[in-house]
Order: structure tokens, then C-alpha cells, then sequence
């Protein structure tokens, strides 16, 4: 097949070796597992348990909540210790909102959904059953890939992506799991595909996993409808837009879906996730994790129930041989630093890493020597030193204006840049600013808007007042007449003053 | 800014490379011309060599003591040594001890500090202070000497080169003679044909190594070549400026030399003499003072190769290297501002690109 060039990208060192030879071991149920609401993109889900409630493996613990949510799973049985804030495998070290609960030892299974045909469903049905499997991009994206199955509807596809490329250093676990479950991850990407209503699947693996593209490439045989091709190796190949212009040659017009250019992207291990929803009836509760890092006594691929601890995943890999200079979940170039290791594994974990410091390579940071290595290195063509030096004088719409909003914050630039400049971090500083700013001004329109409203609100009472004080005074007038008609007649009086004025101070108050 | 140690970013790998292994990489890519030249001109050259590095690294680590910057961590990083080890290579071999030391503190005060430091100056230190003491001291700058190796019968002993460069003692009988460049200028300006001229003088073996007089980086073409093509391996420096460089300048020579070659020296002349090798791989490449984009950096190169054609050919300078550079620096920050990369999803213009299929 016809493959397409993309720029710039780096070449790391991928250190893959240290895992790819390890088949995927299951890791042993811990004893207490952590479940955050919010293990996807999106709205939290909303929780359907109480502390004390016993659980049964895959009931639904917790409901998605909105239009991009998804649904939270017990791992095993067990029950409900609490809902509480947790630590988070995030960088921020924020907590979590959580639910923890204690696994009763017998992983005994709750009431699943039954096992689907995809091939004899419609497409809706499919997608419905992988909405309600809480099944999300797995390749750390977390979104929830239902609601990217959906897009069949609204969008005329032509071609599925199957991502396997697996850019980042270190990881394996898509690897493995090419390897070990090849027809499982064919049979979801097919199950994706006939969701998407697209003929043509094209399973992309980057060359430096020859294994994985021969077990495929094995695996398709006699599936026309299935391309396995293998990719140049190069960071960040994975990238959504990037991946799709070197398989089929379209570009996606900056600030549009790659729906709008008819094609989708699923990782391998969503691939697998979707396949075991549709054909199982389970939902996602594990998820293949690679151990590894050169703190790390014995990198391992781990299947993982989703709420473990990443302490256990590391002293189940023999601990840690030295002092860890960073651990890392996700791979190093766009992993996040965590906080702390009682922090879980959640659906996005594709990554524990326990680097040394000669692994992570830190200096202290020099002024711009203006090399031009980053413009080269970034896949979208930005002139990263120039963005920074504007984001560094928070000339922020300055930034906007040569390209921020087109930035993947990939850290290609950074990675090279011979000053250690960290230009990814300007970069998500400044879309972090910009997304409170307009958030700010949102609040600051609604208020305006609200203001507004009120002061219509205002003059329609006030005229209405007026308008009855009018009307009362006619009233008044006529009644005035009429009792001074009567008077004339019975010479009696009467004073509905009072009743009046009553009436005009309880005027209703203001409800904003 | 947030305070940063808190939430510190990724990647948390990074490519083995830093500003002051991109400045050793350039200093070994210079050792070869720089060690077989400082053995053709013998001690005097050496003296002033080690006297302009010295007082660079001095004057450096002054102007970082009163800006209150880390003295440590910029001293070390290599930038102050190369740019004074450039100068070196752009004076005269035998010039005396103080065009050393005021070309360093040129170098690095006005053609550095003054901009805020490393990365922050707009043209090349070096040459800034090459044209300084050019303009200053036009005979001190273009007294050559032609070679004589150390140990070799007139080449001055370490004692005698030592008065000779402090001016001390005029114990050692300067053979002077001119660069090739210079002394072609000359004939042409009499009115002597080109042919004539390089009679005797255009010795093609000798200027590819270096036999010739001149300053130190004007003679081995052939050993700075060697560095420059080691520095493109590395990926320190990319073709882009030395091929767009040297290929205008062949370009150009050879036109001319069609044109009328008793007047104009044909391309191969204008490549091995003077600094043009120097120039385009080690002083035209300066990473601070160059586009950062490809396209830039080929329309940078051009400009320079133009110029110093230009300047060497129709004005009154023999050598046109280090006003070329220091003109076109003088452009890059234009060239930065308009040549750019095409932003992903986006035209040239910046527009985001028209769909195609789908809905
Ligand atoms: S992080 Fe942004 S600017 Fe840097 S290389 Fe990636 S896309 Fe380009
Ligand atoms: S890589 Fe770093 S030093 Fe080089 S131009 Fe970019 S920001 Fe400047």
C-alpha cells in the first residue's frame, strides 16, 4: 500500500526491548480496588451505589451522565466501602471523586447483557452496547467511543483507522496485545467498522513491531475489507490527523472533525475492548498495562483490573531497583508525572513508568539559541520557539494567532531543543489560560445577558404598573362618580384607599 | 508562568543532545584546519589564538558577574570560546596581542552582551569584531604572513614569538605578503590581467591545504571542508546554508567568468580562496544569527553567496565574508517573520484547508 509523508517528528529511544518479549501476565486481584467517576473525557458519571451496597463483577457502579460520558463497572465483587476524593493518576495530584470498594475474593460475576452478533446487529445496536460497556479510547484519549461510533450516522465514513502504532517509548502493551489477541482485536475493528456503516478498515503498526504486523497481517488473511500496513516509525505517528494523511494521503482541514474528512481513528485496545462488549457482553474492567522503566527490577505487560493501585503493579514487577527519579503513567513524551502510587489504574493507563534520571535526561533550561531544531521536529509546522517566547511575555493572542490552536502538544520541540526549554509546557499553559478566559467571558456574557433580561423585565413591570395604576385611577374615577352618585342619592361614603396602597407595595420581588 | 518545579511538564525524555554539546561539536569540527594552521604560522599564530580565547573567557565571565547571571552554567557552555576561536581564525596569524584581545571584547560586549547574552544578539559576534578592527586598523588586518611550520629554518622560536607578539622586541623579520584574494584585487585595480596575476600565486595544491598566506581560516579549504561536512553528519548545521551558499557563489563566478575571463576568476578560484568555505559552514551557519525555518535558511545562504560575490568583486575590500554574513543577519529577522512552515490543515495563507470528501 501507498504510504504518505508527513513532517518533522523525532526519533526517540523507543527502549521497547525491556517488555516486548513479555507475554501479558494477569495481575492478581488486589484486595481494594478505586474507581473515579471520571475516567473519561466528559460529563462524571453519576454514582448508583452507596457505601455498605454489595457489588457483583461488571454491575454498573455508576451511570454516564450526559451526552460524552461513560459508565463505571465493578472490576470484581466485593462491596462498597465509600465515595470519597482520591488521589488521582493525574498530574495535578487533585483528587478524585472515587469509588472504593473491597473485592470479597470470589470475582463472581453479576447479570451481563448477552453476547451480540456485530455481523447480524445494526450499527446502532452495536453502539448502544458499547455505551453502555464504558468502553473509552484506550490509547490515553479516554473519549468515550461510543459516542465516535455514533458518528456513522451524522457522517458519510469511508475508512477506519485502526491505530497500532504505538509511538511512544517503552510501550508495549498494544504490541502484546496484537500479538495474543490478534483475531479479537480484528473482530472489534470489524465490529467498529460495521458501527461506522465504513467498507474499508486499515490496521496501521509502525515497522518497529514486526512481530505484531505479521501476527496481523496473518490474522486478516482473507478479510478484503481489512489493510494491515506497517508504518514508518517515527514520534508522533499515533496522532489522530497525522496517522490518517500518512495511510491515506488527506490532510484534515485545521479546526475539523477527521469525521468531516470521512474517516475515524480507534486504538487497537479499544479494538479489543469493543470486540469483548459485543461478543462477551462484558464490559470494560481490565485493560493491558506495561511496566516498565529503568527503576523498574522486572518490566512486565500486565492485564490489570481498572481501579488497582499502581503500587501493586510495581511490586508485583519487583519492586523498584532504585530510587525512581520520576514515575510516569503513560509514556514519557506525553505521560503525566504521578503523585502518588496509591493512585489507581484507570481506562486511559496504558503506562506505569519508573525512569531514572539519566533515563529522563533533565537540565537546566538555557535561553533559545534559536537552533530551529523544534521547527523541524513539530509534525504541524509551528514555529515552537516563537510561540514561547510570546506565551513567555503572556502575549497570548499573539500566540493564537501563529498557531497554538493547531499545536497537539505532542513534545516533539521540546524533546530536542538543545536549550531543555519546556515548550510543551508553554504551550498547555497558554491553552489552559485561554480556555479560563473564555470560560471567564462565557460567565461574563451570561451575566451581561442576564442583566439584560432583568432590565426588560424591569420596564415590562414598570409598565404594567403604570398601566394598572391607570386603569385603577379610571376605576377610581368611575367609582368615585358612581359613589358620588350614590352619596347624592344615599349619602353614605366609603375609603378603598387603603386596599390600594397595599396592593402597589406587594409588587412581586426580583427572581434572577 | 506558573511556578513550574510544581507542575513540571513533560517529555520527561529528551534527545542527548545541549546548547554546549552543539558548541564542543563545532569546536571538534574546526580542530583539524585550526591544528595544521596554527603549525603553518608557528608560535606567533599560537600566542594569539590562546591570548583572544583566554581574554573572551575573561571579558565573558565579567559581563555575566555585573548582569547577575549563573556564571557557571554560560561560561561553560562554549558559546564564548567559539566565537573568539572564529575571530582567531579571521585575523591575521602574526597580528599582535592587543587586535586579540580588543577583538574579543568586541565580540563579546558589543556583538553579544549588549543583546541580553547568548541567543538574544542579532548578528555574529565574531564578525561583528573582525569588521570593527577591519575598519579600525586596516593595516594591522591585512598584514599576512606567508607560512613558515614550526621547527622549519625561519620560523621564530616560542622566546622570539613571544616579544614579537607583545610588540616587545621587532626581533623576527616579518615576511609580509598578501592573501591571494588581496593581491588579485590589487593586480585587477592595475589593470593587470587576471592570468598574469595568479601567475606565481594561485598555487590550487597549496591554498586546498593551506599553504598560502592569509588569516588562518582562509587557507585550508580542504580541512575546513572536511569539518564542515563532519558538522552536517552530526545534524548540527543542515546542508541547506552552505550548499545555497557556495552554489550561488559558483553560480556567479562562473556567469561571469564566461562573460570576461580575464576580469573575473572563474567558480573554482572563488571557493578554495578566502573564507568561503570558512564562511559558509562555520560562520554563515551560526545558529543564533540564521533562519530558523529550511526554506529561510536557502534564501539566507543565497543572499549571503550573492553578497560576498558582490563585495569581492566590485568594491574596494578583497574579502566580502564577514559583511555578507553581517548583512544578512541583518535580514533574518525579516526572513523569520515572513518565510514560515505550513501549519498543518492549514494553506500557506493560514487559512484551514478546503474538505475534501465526506460530508
Ligand atoms: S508540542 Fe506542539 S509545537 Fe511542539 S512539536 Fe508538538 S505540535 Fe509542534
Ligand atoms: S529547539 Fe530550543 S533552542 Fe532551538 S530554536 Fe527551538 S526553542 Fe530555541
Amino acid at each position: 500500500m501507498k504510504l504518505f509523508k508527513i513532517r518533522g517528528g523525532v526519533h526517540p529511544e523507543y527502549q521497547k526491548r525491556l517488555t516486548r518479549k513479555n507475554e501479558i501476565e494477569v495481575l492478581p486481584m488486589p484486595p481494594m480496588l478505586h474507581m473515579p467517576l471520571q475516567q473519561h473525557i466528559g460529563a462524571r458519571a453519576e454514582p448508583e451505589v452507596n457505601a455498605g451496597d454489595k457489588v457483583k463483577k461488571g454491575q454498573v457502579i455508576a451511570l454516564a451522565k450526559g451526552m460524552i460520558s461513560a459508565p463505571v463497572h465493578a472490576s470484581t465483587s466485593g462491596t462498597i466501602l465509600g465515595i470519597h476524593e482520591f488521589p488521582a493518576p493525574h498530574a495535578s495530584g487533585l483528587p478524585w471523586q472515587t469509588i472504593t470498594m473491597k473485592s470479597d475474593g470470589k470475582d463472581e460475576w453479576g447479570e451481563m447483557p448477552p453476547p451480540m452478533n456485530p455481523f447480524e446487529s445494526t450499527p446502532e445496536e452495536i453502539s448502544d452496547r458499547v455505551a453502555i460497556s464504558g468502553v473509552v479510547g484506550m490509547g490515553g484519549a479516554t473519549f468515550p467511543s461510543a459516542i465516535k461510533l455514533y458518528l456513522g450516522k451524522s457522517h458519510q465514513l469511508k475508512t477506519l483507522v485502526i491505530n497500532g502504532s504505538e509511538c511512544e517509548p517503552y510501550l508495549t502493551c498494544d504490541d502484546r496485545l496484537m500479538q495474543e489477541k490478534a483475531d479479537g482485536v480484528l473482530d472489534g475493528a470489524r465490529t467498529i467498522a460495521r458501527a461506522l456503516r465504513v467498507e474499508n478498515v486499515i490496521i496501521a503498526i509502525e515497522s518497529n513491531k514486526p512481530d505484531a504486523l505479521s501476527v496481523m497481517k496473518e490474522a486478516t488473511k482473507g478479510y478484503s475489507d481489512v489493510k494491515v500496513v506497517g508504518i514508518p516509525t517515527r514520534y508522533p505517528m499515533g496522532a489522530e490527523k497525522h496517522l490518517i494523511q500518512v495511510v491515506t494521503g488527506v490532510e484534515t482541514p485545521s479546526g475539523k472533525l477527521t469525521a468531516d474528512i470521512g474517516m475515524v481513528v480507534h486504538n487497537v485496545a479499544t479494538a479489543y475492548a469493543v470486540h469483548v462488549a459485543v461478543r462477551y457482553g462484558y464490559p470494560l474492567m481490565t485493560r493491558v498495562v506495561t511496566v516498565s522503566g529503568g527503576a523498574i527490577k522486572e518490566p512486565k505487560n500486565l492485564l490489570v483490573p481498572i481501579g488497582t493501585p499502581v503500587g501493586s503493579l510495581i511490586d508485583y514487577c519487583g519492586g523498584l531497583t532504585q530510587e525512581a527519579h520520576r514515575i510516569l503513567i503513560g509514556g514519557p513524551m506525553m505521560g503525566q508525572p504521578l503523585i502518588s502510587t496509591r493512585s489507581p489504574v484507570v481506562k486511559g493507563t496504558n503506562g506505569v513508568l519508573a525512569l531514572t534520571k539519566e533515563e529522563t535526561r533533565k537540565q537546566d533550561e538555557m535561553p533559545c539559541i534559536r537552533c530551529g531544531s523544534c521547527v523541524t521536529a513539530c509534525p504541524c509546522g509551528l514555529v515552537p520557539l516563537e510561540m514561547a517566547a510570546r506565551i513567555r511575555k503572556e502575549e497570548l493572542d499573539a500566540a493564537v494567532d501563529i498557531g497554538l490552536m493547531d499545536c497537539v502538544s505532542c513534545g516533539a520541540c521540546a524533546y530536542v531543543c538543545p536549550s531543555y526549554i519546556p515548550l510543551t509546557q508553554y504551550f498547555n499553559y497558554a491553552k489552559g489560560r485561554l480556555k479560563a478566559i473564555q470560560g471567564e467571558q462565557r460567565k461574563q456574557e451570561i451575566t451581561k445577558q442576564l442583566a439584560e433580561q432583568r432590565e426588560v423585565r424591569l420596564v415590562e413591570q414598570m409598565r404594567a404598573k403604570k398601566e394598572m395604576l391607570a386603569k385603577r385611577k379610571a376605576e377610581k374615577a368611575a367609582k368615585a362618580a358612581a359613589q358620588a352618585e350614590a352619596k347624592a342619592a344615599e349619602e353614605a361614603t366609603a375609603a378603598p384607599q387603603e386596599a390600594t396602597s397595599t396592593e402597589m407595595t406587594s409588587s412581586p420581588p426580583e427572581v434572577n | 508562568m506558573p511556578n513550574r518545579s510544581a507542575t513540571e511538564g513533560g517529555p520527561y525524555a529528551h534527545k542527548k543532545t545541549s546548547v554546549q554539546r552543539t558548541m564542543v561539536l563545532v569546536m571538534v569540527a574546526l580542530v583539524p584546519a585550526t591544528a595544521y594552521d596554527l603549525y603553518l604560522f608557528g608560535w606567533p599564530a599560537i600566542n594569539l589564538f590562546v591570548i583572544t580565547i583566554a581574554s573572551a573567557l575573561m571579558i565573558e565571565a565579567l559581563c555575566l558577574v555585573i548582569a547577575r547571571k549563573p556564571i557557571v552554567m554560560f561560561l561553560t557552555d562554549g558559546s564564548a570560546i567559539l566565537t573568539a576561536w572564529l575571530l582567531a581564525m579571521s585575523l591575521p596569524p602574526w597580528a599582535p596581542w592587543w587586535i586579540g584581545v580588543l577583538g574579543a571584547g568586541i565580540a563579546i560586549v558589543i556583538g553579544k552582551q549588549i543583546f541580553g547574552g547568548i541567543g538574544q544578539n542579532v548578528f555574529n559576534p565574531a564578525m561583528v569584531a573582525r569588521v570593527a578592527l577591519l575598519i579600525s586598523f586596516p593595516l594591522e588586518m591585512t598584514t599576512f604572513v606567508a607560512p613558515s611550520p614550526l621547527g622549519t629554518a625561519g620560523a621564530p622560536g616560542f622566546m622570539d614569538s613571544l616579544a614579537f607578539t607583545f610588540g616587545l622586541a621587532n626581533s623576527v623579520d616579518v615576511v609580509s605578503s598578501a592573501s591571494v584574494l588581496g593581491h588579485v584585487k590589487t593586480e585587477l585595480s592595475r589593470g593587470i590581467p587576471l592570468q598574469q596575476a595568479l601567475e606565481g600565486n594561485y598555487d590550487l595544491f597549496a591554498m586546498t591545504l593551506g599553504d598560502a598566506s592569509g588569516s588562518m581560516g582562509e587557507t585550508s579549504f580542504s580541512l575546513i571542508l572536511v569539518g564542515g561536512l563532519f558538522l552536517i553528519i552530526k545534524r548540527v548545521i543542515s546542508w541547506h546554508i552552505p550548499v545555497a551558499m557556495l552554489g550561488t557563489i559558483a553560480i556567479m563566478a562562473t556567469l561571469f567568468n564566461l562573460i570576461n575571463p580575464a576580469q573575473y576568476p572563474d567558480a573554482l578560484f572563488h571557493l578554495v580562496s578566502g573564507a568561503t568555505v570558512l564562511g559558509a559552514f562555520f560562520i554563515a551557519t551560526d545558529l543564533v544569527t540564521s533562519p530558523v525555518t529550511k526554506r529561510g535558511q536557502l534564501l539566507f545562504g543565497v543572499g549571503c553567496g550573492l553578497l560576498v560575490y558582490i563585495i569581492r568583486t566590485w568594491t574596494a575590500y578583497p574579502e566580502g565574508m564577514a559583511f555578507a554574513v553581517l548583512l544578512m543577519n541583518a535580514m533574518t529577522p525579516l526572513i523569520d517573520r515572513y518565510i514560515k512552515p505550513r501549519v498543518y490543515g492549514r494553506t500557506i495563507k493560514g487559512d484551514p484547508l478546503a474538505p475534501k470528501g465526506g460530508s
